[in-house]
């Protein structure tokens, strides 16, 4: 939690925690139902882990139980009649799959007008959105991407907008309602986005921006409002009970909401940027308005500013191999998520932005963990594994709560057939908080959406 | 980083384009040949004048070159799936996209519109695709204005202007999504493709629906080219069985997600199909059957797969579509195979197997060539062992060294 006193011209903790309840977090709306049904206590044997916190442990277990873990590496002493033993021999296991960055549910399969969901292209700032409001939780998307491990995601709008909209967290369980998916308490994200998306949408409509400089004049400009706005409810918040009856109470305004939740650290700001020079842009843009960028989206070229990212605590979710698409994609080596890496202190990100991608986003690692190693940086897959897991989590605010296997954290594991860094491996078991909700060779374990039941039934499969 | 060091000094040792040499041996690897002799371990290879001249141990002949491939695997250079190399640099750059044509002044089926007309060799994405391991592409025309997108061809990645090679080869959309641009029904394709079939023949005396240039392009193809239909949905490849048979056409399916349900008929008219190993998702009503083990079913059925990856820049992803599909049950030397030696044969064009008297085109791999962990380490294009350079790995140069001295602009090798 940021101070007020860094950024306006009232003093202390109290004012900005009792502002973040009232106004960044307003009586948590739209609040998550999700509660993980039991599960027997569960010991996974003889399997080679990849904690996620940088480690690699052989012929090792993994024990957890309430859908906590509660022990890594040697098995317990005692267990229970009850529980489960999954002798994991030849397996690996890690931490479940995390992708920051999916359009799951806003843009679903089948990719029909009906479904387009994802931006709401008609204005650069509407950070009054919110994804989780276009998620359909019936995307088949979401049942591939657990087959490929995923146990939690970031459902972010597009990028046609200066500010695009809030991102939600949600845990890739089946659902019919995206609040019964929600990830319990993450930070909220905001997506913004750099370039060439938002000066062409807009540029084409004549209204504008319609360049770089355009777009960083949007972003100045709303965040200049934010910060009034974010100044004149903590003004009101801190007067007293007598002295708020005299006073105007300020207008509620959602899209200004959102904005001053991430003036006071509550959301956290994941921006789709390409080029070195407008993300160093944006991280000037952020020390002038005093917020903080979490997270640098697609960054075709972050390997051109790998020391800058690092020292500035920023992650980069970065693709393996995409490139050339459009010109601020030109520069795009497959050597970027190994270099991003490589600097003390960083946070590489494997991401997807895509339906196939997010079903194998280990394999994506692999890629970029074989460009590394191929130029001399010596990655193994314990590092590698942090990319899609713990860091992930950084990135998305929860690695408190998930993306690693320690004690106490949520046990989101996929067991897999082999080494994940492989094309041919397979996750064929997938747990999220404790409870099994994939298994390969289970079609009872294998989550089927609304929209796929009962579709081309003439056809023996 | 001495590692570093040995592979940027190999690299260099490699460097200069199509580094010219009569004479080539590669020794001690294990050549999988895609052809009658099947996999070598512990094999030597001679290539001389550009063609393979011998295979098999212990060579003796002298070469002005010789490599020691340490056992690394050697397959027959790989194919980059449909793709429209040399026909674009950016994608979102309009004015470097050639691959379509959407508005001509004539409302009719441009049979004649030809992408190697607007070819280029010397594009970034040559050196980066062929340093992947990859020697050829089917250079496909997209999009058009009506259901015929236009006439291409295989081209080898061997810096020719004119590299083009085996038969003419005409691109058709018959999918749902290509419906728009013939009205609104997909009916409406087969109604064109009659009609033009009918122009050629004389029959259309009411409706010209081609050019006479045209006519004598659509001749040709029907007599030695290749039609590739865009088709996902099973009642689209239905038909396109049909108007092959009708027509007496030689048809290649292309997309092809619920192909597996016509397996056996797709096999028995012996028309090919070209899949993207990565496809599983209802992405359209077309695809609610699309499944990762289509290309095992279909290659279990006797039909020819090939792979594509729906990409040009990123061509390269081809290789995990091919691993996917072998994790999903594909044989793993008819995989191989339809990533090399199979498009060859499809699309007319002379033997990509590793045999005496055949053009030495092949790639040495860092490991098992499906895999997604493995890359090339050398790629010999018509005998040529060409360099390893790109854009790409020019940029990681520059990037790479933590010390950039004067700055990144100045290092420029």
């Amino acid at each position: 939690m940021k101070h007020l006193h860094q950024v306006g011209f009232f003093a202390g903790t109290v004012i900005a925690a009792s502002f973040a309840a009232s106004v960044s977090t307003a009586d948590t709306p739209f609040p998550s139902t999700y509660k993980a049904p039991s599960h027997a206590p569960t010991l996974i044997t003889n399997a080679t882990v990849l904690t996620g916190t940088g480690e690699r442990l052989e012929t090792a277990s993994l024990y957890f139980v309430d859908g906590k873990i509660v022990s890594v590496g040697e098995s317990p002493k005692e267990l229970t009649s009850d529980t489960r033993i999954i002798d994991a021999q030849g397996s690996w296991v890690t931490p479940g799959i995390i992708d920051v960055h999916s359009h799951l549910g806003v843009y679903p399969s089948p990719g029909v007008d009906a479904h387009s969901d994802g931006n709401e292209a008609t204005a650069p700032v509407t950070a009054e959105v919110w994804a989780e409001h276009s998620v359909w939780p019936q995307d088949p998307g979401f049942g591939r991407a657990l087959a490929g491990g995923i146990t939690a995601m970031q459902i972010l709008p597009g990028s046609a907008n200066l500010f695009g909209g809030r991102g939600v967290t949600l845990k890739n369980v089946a659902s019919v309602t995206y609040q019964g998916m929600k990830f319990p308490d993450a930070p909220y994200g905001l997506k913004m986005a750099c370039g060439e998306n938002p000066k062409r949408v807009y540029g084409r409509k004549g209204s504008g921006p319609s360049t770089r400089m355009g777009n960083i004049a949007g972003y100045r400009a709303a965040w200049i409002k934010a910060t009034d706005y974010r100044d004149e409810h903590a003004k009101y918040m801190a007067l007293s009970d007598e002295e708020k009856k005299e006073a105007q109470k300020p207008k509620r305004d959602l899209r200004l909401e959102t904005l001053a939740g991430v003036l006071d650290g509550d959301i956290i700001i994941h921006m789709h940027c390409y080029r070195a020079d407008e993300m160093m842009t944006i991280l000037d843009l952020a020390r002038e308005f005093d917020y903080k960028v979490g997270t640098f989206h697609h960054g075709v070229e972050a390997y051109k500013i790998s020391n800058e990212l690092a020292e500035n605590g920023v992650c980069g979710a970065l693709w393996a191999d995409w490139w050339g698409f459009k010109m601020e994609a030109y520069d795009g080596i497959q050597e970027n998520i190994a270099l991003v890496d490589r600097p003390e202190d960083s946070c590489s990100v494997v991401h997807s932005d895509s339906d196939e991608g997010i079903q194998r986003l280990n394999q994506e690692a692999a890629k970029a963990m074989s460009r590394g190693n191929k130029v001399g940086m010596d990655i193994a897959p314990e590092r590698a594994i942090k990319w899609i897991t713990s860091n992930a989590a950084k990135s998305l605010g929860i690695d408190d709560q998930t993306g690693s296997l320690r004690t106490g954290l949520m046990a989101d594991v996929v067991i897999w057939s082999g080494n994940p860094f492989s094309v041919y491996a397979k996750a064929n078991q997938v747990f999220i908080d404790g409870v099994e909700r994939y298994n390969r060779d289970d079609p009872t374990l294998q989550p089927v959406s609304d929209f796929e039941l009962g579709q081309l039934l003439e056809v023996s499969q | 980083m001495k590692k570093m060091t040995v592979l940027l000094a190999l690299a260099a040792g490699l460097q200069g384009i199509n580094a010219s040499a009569d004479s080539l041996r590669i020794n001690n690897a294990t050549i999988m040949t895609m052809g009658s002799m099947g996999t070598l371990e512990a094999a030597d290879i001679l290539i001389e004048d550009g063609e393979i001249t011998a295979i098999g141990s212990d060579l003796s002949e002298d070469a002005d070159r010789v490599i020691d491939a340490n056992g690394a695997i050697i397959t027959p250079a790989m194919f980059a799936g449909a793709t429209t190399t040399g026909l674009v640099e950016v994608n979102a750059v309009r004015e470097s996209v050639d691959s379509s044509v959407s508005e001509t002044p004539l409302n009719k089926l441009h049979v004649e519109f030809d992408v190697r007309r607007a070819y280029s060799p010397l594009s970034s994405l040559h050196a980066i695709t062929r340093t992947e391991g990859f020697g050829y592409t089917l250079l496909a025309a997209t999009g058009g204005q009506y259901s015929i997108a236009g006439v291409g061809s295989l081209v080898d990645f061997d810096g020719g202007f004119d590299s083009f090679s085996g038969d003419d080869t005409i691109f058709i959309d018959v999918d749902g999504y290509a419906s728009r641009k013939v009205g609104g029904s997909r009916a409406a394709h087969w109604m064109l493709l009659e009609g033009a079939m009918a122009d050629l023949d004389g029959r259309a005396s009411e409706q010209e629906y081609l050019t006479q240039a045209g006519r004598d392009v659509l001749k040709r193809l029907k007599s030695d080219g290749v039609f590739v239909f865009a088709a996902n949905r099973a009642a689209d490849i239905k038909q396109v069985i049909g108007f092959a048979d009708e027509h007496d056409i030689n048809a290649v399916i292309v997309g092809a997600r619920e192909a597996w349900m016509l397996a056996d008929e797709l096999a028995d008219s012996d028309i090919a199909v070209m899949v993207n190993g990565l496809d599983n998702l209802p992405a359209d009503f077309d695809s609610l059957g699309s499944r990762l083990d289509n290309a095992a079913l279909l290659s279990n059925a006797g039909v020819t797969v090939m792979f594509t990856s729906d990409e040009t820049h990123n061509a390269r992803k081809i290789r995990q579509g091919a691993g996917t599909a072998v994790a999903y049950g594909m044989d793993y030397d008819l995989a191989l195979q339809a990533m090399t030696t199979t498009p060859a044969e499809v699309f007319g064009s002379r033997s990509r197997a590793l045999a005496v008297g055949n053009s030495a085109d092949l790639v040495v791999w860092s490991g098992d060539p499906l895999e997604v962990t493995s890359y090339a380490t050398a790629v010999v294009i018509e005998g040529e062992l060409t360099s390893m350079e790109s854009r790409q790995s020019k940029l990681l140069e520059r990037y790479l060294p933590e010390n950039a001295g004067m700055g990144r602009a100045y290092i420029n090798r």
